[in-house]
């Protein structure tokens, strides 16, 4: 099995939970869909340059092959941003499940939803 | 490069200093730190208008961050149609800011102030950009300052409703890198210049992949739009929010459209294969719908507020019908209907706050109640805001509608656009005289059993009927200078659509 096709569906396996997970109706596992889905981008992102194995991301007189290393760079801005983003999300859903007394997305009360989770 | 040309990128660097200060000063020296806020708003706007007179003379300027030449540093684009979102995000940037401090909104909770500098921010920062990277960047900024003001001031509502603004922006940021990987995977550039260059000379086997990547970034684009069936985010969030932060947000919407005008010429243009113009058969059906959905709304509103965010979804549909055309005139008509939506918009929303402040238990819902003070020139206000929104003479909306009409004739598919068009405007008409009789001819006595000379509602002074008034008061300018404002529009349209010649400046080549 090629390093290719194991990334590419390990990245298609993550996308479907991230987005099976993202809409579910509680906070809880739309949150995790959110960082699974996440994690699928990074990696994503991370093959946009090829996926070369053992090379030096940088340029020099010296290698003939190397890997792209801006793919690297926006991985890294990227993960930061989803980082934060993730916080936010889970100080708001708390913030929100506080008030409302409900931890639907939608902010339903839960007795409606009673007979989905059964 | 002379030093009068650093001013270019002076409308990002502005509020990047105000926020930190705004910050730091705010909760000593309250003053001050109003100072600081409404001396940066204003600078922003002197800077903007500068910008649009420069910009007029057609060139495309850039700035090349750090002295790295484009296409391997990060470089600024400055033409047209960014210094008139410039001017636009500007002025609108004011006006929430007035408003916010008038109505002492920016009391409701904590850090109002480097918020709205951050969203300036992040909202120059996308209209500057000529890096793909970066827009998204510049995106993330303004979403997560929204964030923010989305939940200012707090309660239930605004935290349910902030919760699914969060994630549906989180999911089209993702989409937004996926697309953002695909294309870097295929051209090996970021430089929006260079990436249609590189794409207009990809291979037959990479067409498929282009053509998604094209139309995953275009949807992307199209949630930032609130296009329908991508809009369901957008009413409920912005119908909640605080009035001056839903004031600042109407230019949200159009910065999805601004990216699809910037981008979709640029990159995905005539030479760009299976992805040329990739989603012009879907951006008018969707526009349409867009238009119909947006005043339907209108019509069936129960609040003003949530009337107003009706409103923004159906002018960003009408704008997106001129849009769709992709010709010269209708872009221009599309950039004229751009700036006076916005304006229109903001107007709604601020002018819903100044109902909702005098009707005490009433707010803003479309039911009769008890005389409120000042009741004559609110109503006036809110009159004024709704013949320019809908479009009836002698207001901007008219002359702007009157101008995509014309244009889309010559358009296949004209006959939709324009049935679409009439038919919303009448919609419109209707929604808005209702909501407009209701709330301020008719009477009714409290349904609280209270009697009618106890007047419940608080007594506000009139100095909160600012803001709206100077949203009016543009709206006018704009429709008197419609000669000149078309004119311009239409030259940013053609400077748009001449994507080798941006290119060329970009990329320094002749």
């Amino acid at each position: 099995m090629s390093l290719e096709f194991l990334v590419a569906s390990g990245i298609g396996v993550l996308v479907a939970g991230g987005i099976y997970l993202a809409l579910r109706g509680r906070t809880f596992q739309v949150v995790l869909g959110l960082t699974l889905f996440s994690y699928a981008v990074n990696l994503f992102l991370f093959a946009s340059g090829r996926l070369v194995v053992d090379r030096p991301p940088i340029w020099s007189k010296a290698v003939n092959e190397y890997t792209d290393p801006l793919p690297q760079a926006l991985v890294l801005t990227a993960i930061v941003i989803t980082f934060g983003m993730t916080a936010l999300a889970v100080i708001l859903m708390l913030r929100s499940f506080l008030e409302t007394g409900s931890d639907q997305v939608d902010g339903d009360s839960t007795e409606e939803h009673e007979d989905e989770r059964s | 490069m002379n030093l009068s040309l650093h001013l270019v990128i002076a409308p990002i660097v502005i509020p990047a200093l105000a926020a930190p200060l705004a910050l730091l000063v705010m909760r000593s020296k309250r003053r001050l730190g109003l100072a600081i806020s409404f001396t940066a708003c204003f600078a922003l706007l002197a800077v903007a208008v500068w910008m649009l007179l420069l910009a007029g003379d057609g060139t495309v300027r850039t700035y090349e961050l750090g002295g790295w030449e484009a296409p391997f540093g990060i470089v600024l684009v400055f033409d047209r149609l960014a210094s008139i979102m410039l001017v636009l995000s500007a002025v609108l940037g004011l006006l929430a800011l007035l408003h916010a401090v008038v109505t002492r909104a920016d009391r409701a909770g904590w850090h109002f102030h480097p918020l709205l500098q951050f969203q300036l921010l992040g909202l120059n920062g996308a209209f500057l950009t000529g890096d793909l990277f970066n827009l998204f960047v510049f995106f993330e900024v303004l979403l997560i300052a929204s964030y923010g003001l989305m939940v200012h001031g707090q309660g239930p509502a605004r935290l349910k409703a902030g919760v699914q603004y969060v994630v549906v922006n989180i999911i089209g940021s993702s989409l937004f890198l996926i697309a953002l990987g695909l294309l870097y995977a295929l051209t090996g550039t970021l430089n929006m210049a260079q990436m249609g260059l590189r794409i207009a000379a990809l291979g037959p086997e990479d067409q498929g992949l282009l053509r998604a990547a094209a139309l995953l970034l275009v949807s992307v684009f199209a949630l930032k739009a609130a296009l329908v069936p991508l809009h369901l985010w957008l009413p409920r969030t912005y119908a909640v929010a605080t009035p001056a932060v839903a004031a600042l947000f109407a230019i949200m919407t159009k910065v999805g459209v601004y990216s699809l005008i910037r981008v979709v010429p640029q990159v995905f243009g005539d030479g760009a294969g299976s992805a040329a113009w990739a989603p012009a058969p879907y951006l008018l059906p969707a526009a349409i719908l867009t238009a119909m959905v947006g005043f339907a709304g209108v019509f069936v509103a129960r609040k003003l507020s949530e009337q107003a965010a009706y409103a923004i979804v159906g002018s960003t549909g009408t704008l997106l019908i001129a849009v769709a055309g992709w010709q010269v005139d209708t872009l221009g008509a599309g950039l004229y209907y751009l700036v006076h939506s916005t304006l229109a918009g903001a107007a709604l929303f601020l002018i819903a706050d100044v109902v909702a402040r005098r009707r005490g238990s009433y707010t803003d819902t479309i039911a009769s109640g008890p005389v409120f003070g000042q009741r004559q020139a609110v109503g006036l206000l809110f009159m004024v805001a709704a013949i320019a929104t809908v479009g009836l003479p002698p207001l901007s909306g008219f002359i702007g509608k009157l101008y995509i009409l014309g244009s889309v004739a010559d358009t296949p598919g004209w006959g939709w656009a324009w049935g679409a068009i009439l038919l919303t405007t009448l919609a419109g008409v209707i929604g808005f005289a209702r909501a407009g009789s209701t709330i301020f001819w008719k009477e009714a006595a409290p349904a609280d059993g209270a009697p009618p000379g106890g007047n419940h509602a608080a007594r506000v002074p009139g100095s909160d009927m600012a803001a709206p008034i100077a949203a009016l008061a543009l709206l006018v300018a704009l429709s008197i200078a419609a000669g000149p404002a078309t004119a311009y529009g239409e030259a940013a349209a053609m400077q748009i659509l001449d994507a080798p010649a941006t290119a060329r400046a970009v990329l320094g080549r002749g």
